[in-house]
């Protein structure tokens, strides 16, 4: 009679396994790997293949083994607070991604409120064009932005052909120019989340506030930004996150003392052959983000209950 | 003559092609509980939204407390409104959505506290204060939804279907202590709503809408009673409508009956010859197993017999298969009908209303 439907049984058992598919992944691609970079950063530098000590080879015996892992040690940590560039790096990463995240709100904020408000059958489409970037290779992107950039590149050639500059401003290979490019390029990870949170609201809502005396920027402020905070604390910690980590843009657009941590930690791993100095710099940079991670799930739990 | 609380001089407002509000004039006086009253698309809504200045007119003007409406945006009306949905601020606790109008205009902390705590007696909401709007009942949020829309004293309190939302046991408890806190403030309150029960209950004066425009306006007793066009007539209670002709006769003009019912009498004044409808009340009919004493009667055989606790409703199918409805209080004493018998239904002219068609 049932045949060919699967018993009660196997599709409990598949169940199980479909809620155990991403704890394996996750397993799997992150905590693995982390596991990885934590115990490389426990190691010491040495020259050879692999750059680093103690390499854990069974073949040689407990015995050998016990030896190998007295070599661990804190020292890449301790290198950390003894050089300031670390310090440094860590600081301007997170000054530089505060900065762009401060901008991007600041334009994303009237994006995504002008997207909530256009008509209805219009919204699918901003929804597409918001996100349309993401069609393009980011690597492209970002080389696009140095032609724009460049002291000959068509931002200046623009400013001067207007008047508003008589010689080139130096953009590209700044900080600005890092800035902008950080902004450019997760403005829509700041966009969606808000215009998702406004385009929720009960616009009767801000009749309400109309109604019983609030000015339109009385209401926008008293009712319309304090309903749309989630999504504004969503999307600074979409683009903060990942804008901390950032190694492309920098590379690309900055100039060689834009101290960002993606790219000191791929000068210790590539140039100087420092392993366990960059896992170092790696957990550290995780262990910071955990923080603000951390705070947006309580947030987010919190404003689940009902 | 005093000059009424709302004057509104044929005021007409359109949608695209839709003219929503058409040439709408009334006055509303100081302290009265108004109703407008008809089905949904009628422009009711829209008549609300302009006195709350959500909406502008096109053309005619509106005057509340003598001063003209116009340019006048919705935080400078002296009117609230309680929506429908209550519009609650889910943000805020109790308390501040009901303070929330005290604070714009910028009344102290201390005197906002007291009239809060006065507000959440009147609406018996005492203790609720600090309670979110989503731990509320709905019962509970249309309170805290009057409160907050009395709080700043309009002089008048708009209600967009105030009781929709509530079910029914509580609908007809709510529907009595809104008109207690209207009595007791003395403020004027327009309700809209689509349910005739609703209006005619809570209203000294219902305005009934149609298609835009005013069809009728007066108290329950008189919409009731004494509607002016077909359109009050069916779409207040049940009635029964008999075609008629009207017919110059050497005694003035006469109404004759061409439906299943025999009948001739004088027309009311100032109704033109041609083909008219006499409207008659279920319960203003007489039914009998003999011939009745009516000028207007006719034969017919009970299709169906209801019996609904207060009244008895029969339908009784005429010679023509035209339906003719009777209905009477079970209180009241009478024969008895059953399914199945013969009877003669008739009417008193002078119960009667003669509505050109």
């Amino acid at each position: 009679m049932t045949g060919e439907r699967a018993s009660p049984q196997a599709e409990g058992r598949s169940a199980r396994l479909i809620s155990w598919a991403p704890l394996a992944w996750l397993l799997l691609f992150f905590a693995l790997p982390f596991v990885i970079v934590l115990k490389i950063s426990f190691s010491r530098q040495r020259d050879g293949q692999p750059p680093y000590e103690p390499v854990l080879d069974p073949s040689g015996g407990l015995s050998n083994l016990i030896d190998e892992a007295r070599k661990f040690s804190l020292e890449s940590y301790s290198s950390l607070l003894s050089d300031s560039l670390y310090l440094e790096s860590y600081l301007s990463s997170i000054l530089i991604a505060g900065a762009a995240t401060i901008l991007a709100l600041l334009i994303a904020y009237p994006v995504a409120y002008a997207m909530a408000r256009a008509p209805r059958r219009w919204q699918p489409l901003l929804v597409i064009l918001a996100i349309a970037p993401f069609w393009t290779s980011f690597l492209i992107r970002i080389y696009a932005w140095t032609m724009i950039l460049k002291d000959e590149g068509l931002l200046n050639h623009a400013l001067m052909s207007v008047g508003i500059i008589a010689a080139p401003i130096q953009i590209y290979a700044t900080h600005w120019a890092v800035l902008i490019g950080i902004v450019y390029s997760y403005l829509p990870f700041m966009i969606l989340p808000i215009y998702n949170a406004l385009e929720k609201q009960d616009r009767t809502l801000i009749e309400a506030a109309l109604d019983l005396g609030a000015t339109r920027l009385r209401a926008f402020f008293c009712v319309t930004l304090p309903l749309s905070l989630r999504g504004v604390i969503a999307g600074c910690l979409l683009v903060f996150i990942p804008a901390v980590g950032e190694f492309v843009i920098p590379d690309l657009l900055g100039s060689s003392d834009t101290l960002m941590i993606g790219r000191t930690l791929w000068d210790e791993f590539a140039s100087a052959r420092n392993w366990p100095g960059a896992a170092a710099l790696a957990v550290v940079m995780l262990v910071l983000l955990v923080i603000p991670i951390g705070y947006y799930q309580r947030m987010q739990s919190a404003g689940d209950r009902p | 003559m005093t000059e009424p609380l709302v004057r509104i001089e044929s005021v007409s407002k359109h949608f695209g092609i839709v003219q929503a509000v058409d040439q709408v004039s009334l006055q509303i006086d100081r302290g009265e509980f108004f109703a407008l009253l008809g089905p949904s698309g009628c422009g009711k809504t829209t008549l609300m939204r302009l006195l709350a200045g959500f909406e502008a007119p096109d053309t005619g003007r509106i005057f509340i407390d003598g001063e003209d409406m116009k340019d006048v945006p919705p935080y400078r009306r002296p009117v609230n409104m309680m929506f429908q949905s209550y519009a609650l601020f889910p943000h805020m606790s109790v308390a501040r959505n009901i303070g929330f109008g005290l604070l714009q205009q910028g009344l102290p902390r201390a005197e906002i506290d007291t009239r809060v705590a006065d507000l959440l007696r009147l609406v018996r909401l005492e203790g609720y204060g600090e309670r979110r709007p989503d731990q509320l009942s709905g019962g509970q949020k249309q309170r805290v939804a009057l409160a907050r829309a009395l709080a700043p004293r309009p002089k008048l309190l708009l209600l967009d279907e105030p009781l929709a939302a509530l079910d029914r046991k509580l609908r007809e408890e709510t529907q009595f202590e809104l008109m207690h806190v209207q009595r007791d403030l003395g403020i004027a309150f327009m309700v809209v709503t689509h349910d005739q029960d609703e209006a005619m209950a809570m209203a000294q004066r219902i305005a009934l809408m149609r298609a835009g425009c005013i069809e009728q306006i007066g108290d329950a007793r008189s919409i009731y009673e004494e509607p002016q066009t077909l359109f009050v007539a069916e779409f207040i209670g049940e009635i029964n409508l008999f075609d008629a002709n009207i017919v110059a006769s050497d005694a003035g003009p006469r109404v004759i009956g061409v439906g299943p019912l025999q009948f001739s009498f004088a027309a009311p004044a100032g109704m033109p010859a041609g083909f008219a409808k006499v409207a008659v009340r279920p319960e203003r009919m007489v039914m009998s197993h003999l011939r009745t004493a009516c000028a207007a009667e006719g034969e017919g055989i009970i299709a169906d017999h209801a019996w609904l606790g207060d009244i008895s409703v029969w339908r009784v199918s005429m010679g023509d298969g035209r339906i003719v409805r009777v209905s009477r209080g079970n209180a009241e004493a009478g024969a008895v009908f059953s399914r199945g018998d013969r009877v003669f239904v008739g009417f008193d002219p002078a119960s009667a209303r003669v509505l050109a068609s």
